[in-house]
């Protein structure tokens, strides 16, 4: 059983808003105090992968980045999570692609692949948000596509998804091949990867693609949407801060400020 | 002129308050592209629907009233939408980007050579040009977007507009669709469904919401808030740090991937204030933090501040509240 898993690099979403700006002239976060790091769904996916490959004798898992040289960083850490194989794709073009043309030229890899029996992605990257290059990657495949996934299992052929549901949770049957998009659960919990294994994700290989080694589609390989714009909306609110000497004091203080809003 | 079709999705007849959010959007869409609204109501009570659809705001509606559609199933719901799509020659098609919208709008695009936005909470025109305005980066910025394509699929972030307003003089065809559906394209099947079970006010329809984080150190102090909940009549919530210790269930998460709220009052105690945590809560009317370091992100969206230490406060204010309030259970 081949795992296809696709991985991407973020700027990290936990920066705190101050440190967060907009350089005007592309359109993109400034990066100066801010780290890439792996996207948290894409690293839950990864880490389901691992362990669905590792109860199963003989499955391998792939792990995909379309991204610069940059992006090596989030192979490395998946071959640290003992990932059998590293490939890297991109062409400097495609700086600014959206997710549907990211869920085409990932489809035209995985088929270079010889196809997959699972792919896995994140539900949602923490940068564009889009929650597009799952269900657009399964449309280009023609394979079924199971969204906001938080465990897997596999039954024979059939694969089974436990997934958010409106209002709990559902379990979803789909055949092989298919696509799921993950979401984090305390399943998947990403592992701290052992001494060794990162060690030895030095050294291994990342394979590396480019537009030509691919049968991609012109047309789709251009953005659908445009950026125009990006700006930090000012929604700053004036707080009053409660005085008080102790925690009582302050209590009683809350209390009575409460007690004046309409909602008690 | 772009035409928008509005997918409402509807169970017995009746809207969901996301389809009612969509018929807004997409009304006041059209009207800037001096288009039309159509919607597409699909399964049994289409009929039904699509007047209340007409009565919401939509100038006419299409139904596609197959038994095939009466549960949700992915590969019968985008047949049924892209063909809906295809013959009602829109250029648009709004739906909500919810549980379904999340499953449809990327293949609902990718079927008809759309471009595709999520998320969208605003558009404006300029220079003749529609701009679709959405969140990113965690909602730490706003961009705004074109399309490239000659057609689009937009999804509408739920709780992100006002529902539309029902008038029922408003009249419009209904334009029953011929579609061949067929049961050999089903490839998902739900295997089982696991209702949470909920106990009191689900958190999407309360009023107060009492939300604890990481600082609350650990699943005890959420005795604490539940306490303060009871008293105050409402909820407990949580940052996904909290749940992600395994202190409270996922089913309690605020936030941009969890429960979207717009309650009267937020009580945030031990919660930075990422932005992700901020965005479920966007239209909170007022919020109050407490949280023991006055640097935290949380007082720039809080009205009111405690800075202290969450357990020298919270029990002394629920005994307070029990005062004032006359409560003596609980
Ligand atoms: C893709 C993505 C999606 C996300 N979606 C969500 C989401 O939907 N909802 C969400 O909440 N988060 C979400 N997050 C996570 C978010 O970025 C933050 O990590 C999270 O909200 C932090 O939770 P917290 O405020 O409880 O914890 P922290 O940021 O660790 O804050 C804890 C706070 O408690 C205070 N504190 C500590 N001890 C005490 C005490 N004794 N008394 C009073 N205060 C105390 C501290 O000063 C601190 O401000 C998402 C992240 C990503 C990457």
């Amino acid at each position: 059983m081949h795992i296809v898993v696709c991985l991407k690099q973020v700027l990290d979403p936990e920066l705190p808003p101050r440190y967060f700006k907009i350089d005007p002239e592309t359109n993109r976060p400034d990066d100066g105090v801010a780290d890439m790091v792996m996207d948290s769904y894409a690293e839950n996916a990864l880490e389901t992968a691992i362990q669905l490959r590792d109860k199963i004798g003989g499955a391998t898992v792939t792990a995909l980045c379309l991204g610069d040289e940059d992006s090596e960083d989030v192979l490395r850490r998946a071959l640290s999570f003992t990932a059998d194989r590293a490939v890297r794709v991109w062409e400097d073009e495609w700086e600014n692609l959206d997710g549907q043309a990211v869920g085409h030229i990932l489809a035209r890899t995985i088929q270079s692949f010889g196809g997959a029996d699972l792919v896995l992605t994140g539900y949602q990257a923490s940068d564009i948000e889009e929650g597009l290059v799952g269900p657009v990657l399964a449309e280009e495949l023609g394979i079924p596509c199971v969204t906001l996934a938080s465990e897997l299992a596999v039954e024979g052929s059939i694969l089974k998804a436990t997934c958010e549901a409106e209002n709990g949770y559902q379990v979803i049957d789909v055949p092989s091949p298919a696509v799921f998009t993950i979401v984090s659960s305390e399943k998947n919990v990403p592992r701290l990867p052992k001494v060794k294994d990162i060690r030895l994700s030095r050294s291994k290989p990342i394979e590396e693609l480019e537009a030509d080694d691919l049968e991609i589609d012109a047309e789709r390989c251009q953005p659908a949407v445009a950026l125009r714009k990006v700006y930090v909306p000012d929604r700053e609110v004036a707080c009053e801060f409660l005085v008080g000497e102790d925690g009582p004091e302050l209590a009683s203080g809350l209390a009575g400020k409460l007690m004046e809003l309409k909602v008690l | 002129m772009a035409n928008v079709l509005i997918y409402a999705n509807q169970q017995g007849g009746n809207l969901s308050s996301n389809a009612r959010e969509a018929l807004a959007f997409g009304s006041s869409l059209a009207r800037s592209a001096n288009g039309e609204t159509a919607a597409v109501l699909i399964g049994p009570g289409a009929g039904t629907a699509a007047k209340e659809a007409i009565a919401f705001g939509a100038e006419k509606a299409y139904t596609i009233d197959s038994p095939l559609l009466a549960q949700y199933q992915v590969e019968l719901y985008l047949d049924a939408i892209s063909e809906a799509f295809e013959k009602s020659q829109s250029t648009i098609l709004v739906l909500p980007f919810d549980r379904k919208g999340k499953d449809l709008i990327g293949r609902l695009a990718t079927r008809s050579s759309a471009s595709a936005l999520t998320e969208v909470i605003d558009f404006k025109v300029e220079e003749g040009t529609v701009h679709y305005v959405r969140p990113i980066y965690g909602d730490k910025a706003y961009g705004e977007y074109t399309i490239n394509r000659k057609k689009a699929v937009i999804g509408i972030r739920p709780k992100s507009h006002e529902p539309a307003s029902r008038d029922e003089n408003r009249t419009g065809d209904i334009i029953p669709l011929k579609i061949d559906l067929s049961e050999e394209v089903i490839v998902s099947t739900l295997a089982e469904k696991i209702e949470s079970a909920l106990s009191g006010v689900r958190l999407e329809d309360a009023r107060i919401i009492v939300s604890g984080g990481r600082g609350l150190g650990g699943p005890e102090g959420f005795d604490e808030l539940e306490a303060l909940a009871n008293v105050l009549g409402g909820a407990v919530g949580a940052s996904r740090a909290a749940c992600d210790a395994g202190w409270v269930p996922t089913s309690f998460q605020v936030g941009q991937t969890g429960a979207v709220v717009a309650p009267d009052l937020y009580i945030a105690v031990g919660i930075s204030g990422a932005s992700q945590h901020l965005s479920g809560i966007t239209n909170a009317k007022t919020v109050v933090a407490i949280n023991h370091d006055s640097e935290a992100p949380i007082f720039k969206r809080a009205n009111l501040g405690v800075v202290a230490d969450y357990m020298s406060v919270i029990p002394a204010l629920t005994k307070a509240l029990k005062k004032r309030m006359g409560v003596n259970t609980g």
